[in-house]
C-alpha cells in the first residue's frame, strides 16, 4: 500500500486511542477528585498530569497558573491545543478523510459522525462528555475489527492503535505512582483501574486486595489483558510481522525484546523505589520502536 | 416560449412513462416527504458527500443541495440520445487523434487551423504521440438540455476532468435507501456498475504488452472540490488514491511509493488539469504532479486518462464544428444537434448578436464554471454595454446562442413543488469499446426561473431514472 495511506491509518488509530486514553485519565482524576482530599493534593495531581503528558509548558503558556477547571477544558475541549479530545478527533477525522477509499465505509460513516456530534457532546457535563467519547471510541474499534480485510490497512492501523497505548500506560502508571507519594492509597489505585477497564480484572486476576505493586504488574505483566503493555507488544509484534519489509528486522527486533522482557519479566525484581526508573525505560523503549515504524514504513524512499 | 416539462404534458397529465411515479408522488402525504427529505440530508452529511468551497476558510464543507423527485427518461427517448452521445464522443476522439497526427481535419478547412492551433488548450507536446486505442477523452461528461419542442441538444462537452459522476450514484443509492417501495414498482435501469465499467475501459487502454496493469486514481488532494469523488471511485474501483508525492518516475517508468518499496503504475486516471501534472514540462510551480511524468507517457510506458490536450475539443471555439466533424470522421449526420450557435468570429454572426444582445446567451470561449457569460434578457443595461465592448475588442473569443427554454422538472422549494429548470449529463466511457451507464447527473436550478444549474451558482441535483423497457 501506499506510504502516504499506511501513515494517515497510523496516526487516525493513534489520535483516535489517544483520544480515549485521554478522557479515561480525566474520568480518573475526576473521580479522584470526588474522593475526600486536600485542595493542595488536587492541584498536585493535575501538575503530575500536565508533565507526564508532556504539555506543562503549552499549559502555563496558554492558560496561565494551574487550575483544575482550566486544565480540564485544556485537555479535553480547547481547540486551540493541538493535543485536547476535541482537537485529537478532529485530527483523526482528517486522516480518515484523506484515505476515505482505504477504509470501510462504515467505518468513514461512524468517525464523521463522531465529528459531527462533537460539538453538542463537548458541551454536555464533563462526566457525559467522557463516557461519549469512549463509547464513540468503542464503536470506531468495533466497526474496524467488524469490517475490514484483514490486510496491510488492518495492520497498520493495529500498529496504531497498540504503540499509541504501549505509550500511554506506562506515562499513566508514573504519574499515578508519583502523585499518590505513600503509594499506600487503595482507593485512589481502585479509581485508576476502573478508569482502565481494569478493576474487574484485577478482582479476578488477584482475588485480593488493591495494592499499587499489583495494579503495576496488571497494567505491566499480564497476559491477556487487553491494555495490559505485554499484550499491546505482544499486538504489535503481530502486526509488523504482517506488514514486514526489507527494512524493518531491526524494529521486529526491539519490539520484539521489549515483549519478551515483559513475558518473562516479574515483579519481585523491582523494588519500590526501582518503578519510576523502570517505567521511564520501557517508555523509551516504546518511543524507539514507534519511530521504527516511521522510518521503516511511512516516510517513502524512492 | 414555454418550457417542456419532464414530468407533465400541457394538459397538466403526466407523461405515460411517468404516470406511475406521479401517482405515487400524490398519494404521498406532506409529513412523509418532508420527513425523508430531512433523511436524505442526514445521510449525505453523515457519508460526507461535500465539497470543498473556494475562498472559503480550509475545510469548510458544504452539502450540494438534493432533491427527492427524479427526472424520469423513457426507454425509446434514451437509446436515441445514447446513441447520439456514442457518436458525437467516437467522432470528438477522432478529432483530437487528427489534430495531434495528420491534422486532416484543418487542411479540408472544415475547423479553422487557427481556433485549434492558437487555442491555449491545444497542446503542441502531444503532436506525434501514439496513444492506446486511439483514445484521448476516455471519460467524456456530455452536457445536455431539451429545447421547448422537448428536443434533446448539446450545450456542452466536457472531456477534460469531467466530474459528478459520484453524485449519479450516490444520489441513487440514497433514493433507494428513502424510497425503497417505488424501486419495487417502477423498472428504473440500475447504475451500480458504473465503476466496474470504469475500471475495465481503464484496464483497456493500458500500455501495449502490459497483460494485468495496475490502475490508480490521481488527486490534487483532501482540500480539493471534487475530493470525495476521487476518493470514492477509486474505493469503488478498488485501486490506490494517489497524490503527485506519491509518485515518482525512473528510466521512464512511473512508480508509486508504497510500504512494500516502489511498484509500478501503468493507467492514471487523473483528475488534475493538464498544467499541474509535470514541473518540468508545464507549470513549473505545480506541486501537485510528477516530475518526469509527460516523458514517460511519451515513451509509451503508461497511460493518462483522459489524455493531455483533450480540452482543444470542448473548446466552446470548437464546439459549433462538432456536427462537422461527425460528417468528417463518420460521414454520419448527428444524431443529437447542438443547440443554435453564433460564431462571433464570422462577420455575419457577429452583426446580428451585436443588435440582439439582449435576446441571447453570450459565452467567452476559454471560460468554465457559468462566469464568463452574459444571459441577455436577466442582464441589465451596463451588463449589456459592458459585454458589447468586451466583443468588440475580440470577436473571436466568443459565441452566442440563443436563450433556451431549457426543461423543467418538478422540484421540492421552499413553497412546495415547482417546476425548476434542469440540464444532464451522462457520462460516456471509451476503451476498446464505448459504453454509457443508462442515467447521469441531473442539475437543477433551484431558484425560480434561473438556468444556472452550476453547484457553485446555487444549483442542486436529482436523481436520473432512465426506464427500462
Amino acid at each position: 500500500m501506499l506510504s502516504r495511506t499506511a501513515d494517515h491509518l497510523y496516526w487516525m488509530s493513534r489520535y483516535l486511542e489517544r483520544a480515549e486514553n485521554l478522557a479515561r485519565l480525566l474520568d480518573s482524576l475526576y473521580r479522584r477528585s470526588l474522593l475526600p482530599h486536600r485542595e493542595a493534593s488536587q492541584a498536585w495531581r493535575w501538575r503530575a498530569t500536565l508533565e507526564a503528558l508532556g504539555v506543562a509548558e503549552a499549559y502555563a503558556r496558554q492558560c496561565g497558573d494551574l487550575d483544575p477547571q482550566r486544565a480540564f477544558a485544556f485537555l479535553a475541549t480547547d481547540r486551540d491545543h493541538a493535543g485536547s479530545i476535541v482537537s485529537l478527533l478532529r485530527e483523526a477525522r482528517e486522516n480518515a478523510r484523506a484515505v476515505r477509499g482505504t477504509i470501510t465505509a462504515e467505518m468513514w460513516e461512524t468517525l464523521n459522525t463522531s465529528y459531527i456530534d462533537l460539538r453538542g457532546a463537548a458541551e454536555r457535563d464533563r462526566g457525559e462528555f467522557l463516557e461519549w467519547v469512549k463509547y464513540r471510541s468503542h464503536l470506531s474499534r468495533g466497526v474496524t475489527v467488524g469490517t475490514m480485510l484483514r490486510d496491510e490497512a488492518f495492520h497498520f492501523t493495529r500498529i496504531g492503535i497498540y504503540l499509541e497505548r504501549a505509550d500511554f500506560i506506562p506515562r499513566l502508571v508514573l504519574s499515578h505512582w508519583r502523585s499518590e507519594a505513600r503509594g499506600s492509597d487503595a482507593a485512589s489505585w481502585s479509581v485508576l483501574l476502573r478508569a482502565l477497564s481494569a478493576f474487574e480484572v484485577y478482582r479476578r486476576v488477584f482475588r485480593d486486595s488493591v495494592t499499587p505493586r499489583r495494579v503495576v504488574e496488571l497494567l505491566l505483566l499480564q497476559r491477556d489483558f487487553p491494555r495490559s503493555l505485554r499484550r499491546c507488544l505482544s499486538e504489535v509484534v503481530t502486526s509488523l510481522a504482517a506488514v514486514r519489509n526489507e527494512a524493518s528486522a531491526e524494529t521486529e527486533r526491539l519490539a520484539g525484546a521489549l515483549h519478551a522482557d515483559l513475558q518473562f519479566g516479574r515483579m519481585a525484581d523491582h523494588p519500590d523505589e526501582a518503578v519510576p526508573a523502570l517505567l521511564e525505560r520501557i517508555e523509551q523503549r516504546v518511543r524507539t520502536v514507534a519511530l521504527g515504524v516511521t522510518d521503516n514504513f511511512l516516510v517513502s524512499a524512492s | 416560449m414555454d418550457a417542456f416539462n419532464e414530468m407533465f404534458a400541457t394538459d397538466g397529465r403526466p407523461h405515460a412513462h411517468c404516470a406511475g411515479y406521479a401517482a405515487w408522488l400524490g398519494a404521498q402525504s406532506p409529513e412523509r416527504l418532508a420527513h425523508e427529505r430531512a433523511k436524505a440530508d442526514a445521510l449525505f452529511h453523515r457519508v460526507g458527500i461535500t465539497f470543498a468551497v473556494y475562498g472559503e476558510a480550509e475545510g469548510t464543507e458544504r452539502l450540494i443541495p438534493f432533491d427527492i423527485v427524479p427526472r424520469i427518461i423513457a426507454p425509446a427517448e434514451w437509446r436515441l440520445l445514447a446513441e447520439g452521445l456514442r457518436q458525437r464522443v467516437r467522432a470528438l476522439n477522432a478529432f483530437l487523434g487528427d489534430i495531434y497526427g495528420a491534422q486532416e481535419i484543418l487542411r479540408a478547412g472544415v475547423v479553422p487551423a487557427e481556433a485549434v492551433l492558437c487555442n491555449s488548450q491545444y497542446r503542441p507536446e502531444m503532436q506525434g504521440i501514439a496513444v492506446a486505442e486511439g483514445i484521448y477523452a476516455h471519460i467524456a461528461g456530455i452536457d445536455v438540455v431539451r429545447d421547448g419542442e422537448g428536443r434533446f441538444r448539446v450545450l456542452e462537452d466536457n472531456l477534460r476532468v469531467p466530474s459528478g459522476v459520484s453524485y449519479m450514484l450516490e444520489n441513487r443509492k440514497v433514493m433507494m435507501r428513502l424510497f425503497p417501495d417505488l424501486f419495487g414498482e417502477i423498472p428504473v435501469a440500475p447504475v451500480e456498475h458504473y465503476p466496474d465499467v470504469l475500471l475495465g475501459n481503464l484496464r483497456s487502454v493500458a500500455p501495449v504488452g502490459v497483460t494485468d496493469p495496475t490502475v490508480v486514481v490521481l488527486t490534487p488532494g483532501a482540500y480539493n472540490s471534487a475530493y470525495f469523488e476521487h476518493a470514492f471511485l477509486a474505493q469503488q474501483m478498488g485501486v490506490e488514491l494517489v497524490e503527485g508525492q506519491d509518485l515518482f518516475v525512473r528510466d521512464l517508468v512511473v512508480y508509486m511509493r508504497t510500504t512494500r518499496g516502489p511498484r509500478r503504475v501503468d493507467v492514471i486516471y487523473r483528475r488534475i488539469d493538464d498544467d499541474f501534472l509535470d514541473p518540468l514540462v508545464f507549470r513549473a510551480d505545480s506541486t501537485l504532479g510528477v516530475p518526469g511524468l509527460l516523458s514517460a507517457y511519451r515513451a509509451g510506458r503508461v497511460t493518462i486518462a483522459n489524455a493531455i490536450g483533450t480540452g482543444v475539443a470542448d473548446d466552446k471555439s470548437i464546439y459549433p464544428y462538432v456536427p462537422d466533424m461527425i460528417r468528417f470522421y463518420l460521414g454520419e449526420a448527428a444524431l443529437i444537434d447542438n443547440v443554435d450557435t453564433y460564431i462571433l468570429r464570422r462577420p455575419e454572426d457577429l452583426a446580428y448578436t451585436l443588435a440582439n444582445l439582449g435576446e441571447l446567451v453570450v459565452k467567452e470561449v476559454h471560460g468554465a464554471g457559468g462566469y464568463g457569460m452574459l444571459i441577455g434578457p436577466k442582464a441589465t443595461r451596463a451588463e449589456i454595454a459592458e459585454f458589447r465592448a468586451r466583443i468588440e475588442a475580440n470577436p473571436a473569443h466568443y459565441i452566442a446562442q440563443p436563450t433556451l427554454a431549457l426543461s423543467t422538472c418538478p422540484t421540492f422549494v421552499e413553497e412546495g413543488l415547482a417546476p425548476r429548470h434542469v440540464d444532464l449529463r451522462p457520462f460516456v466511457l471509451s476503451g476498446r469499446e464505448v459504453t454509457i451507464v443508462p442515467g447521469g447527473l441531473t442539475r437543477v436550478a433551484l431558484r425560480e426561473g434561473s438556468l444556472v444549474v452550476n453547484s457553485s451558482q446555487g444549483g442542486g441535483t436529482k436523481d436520473t431514472w432512465v426506464l427500462e423497457a
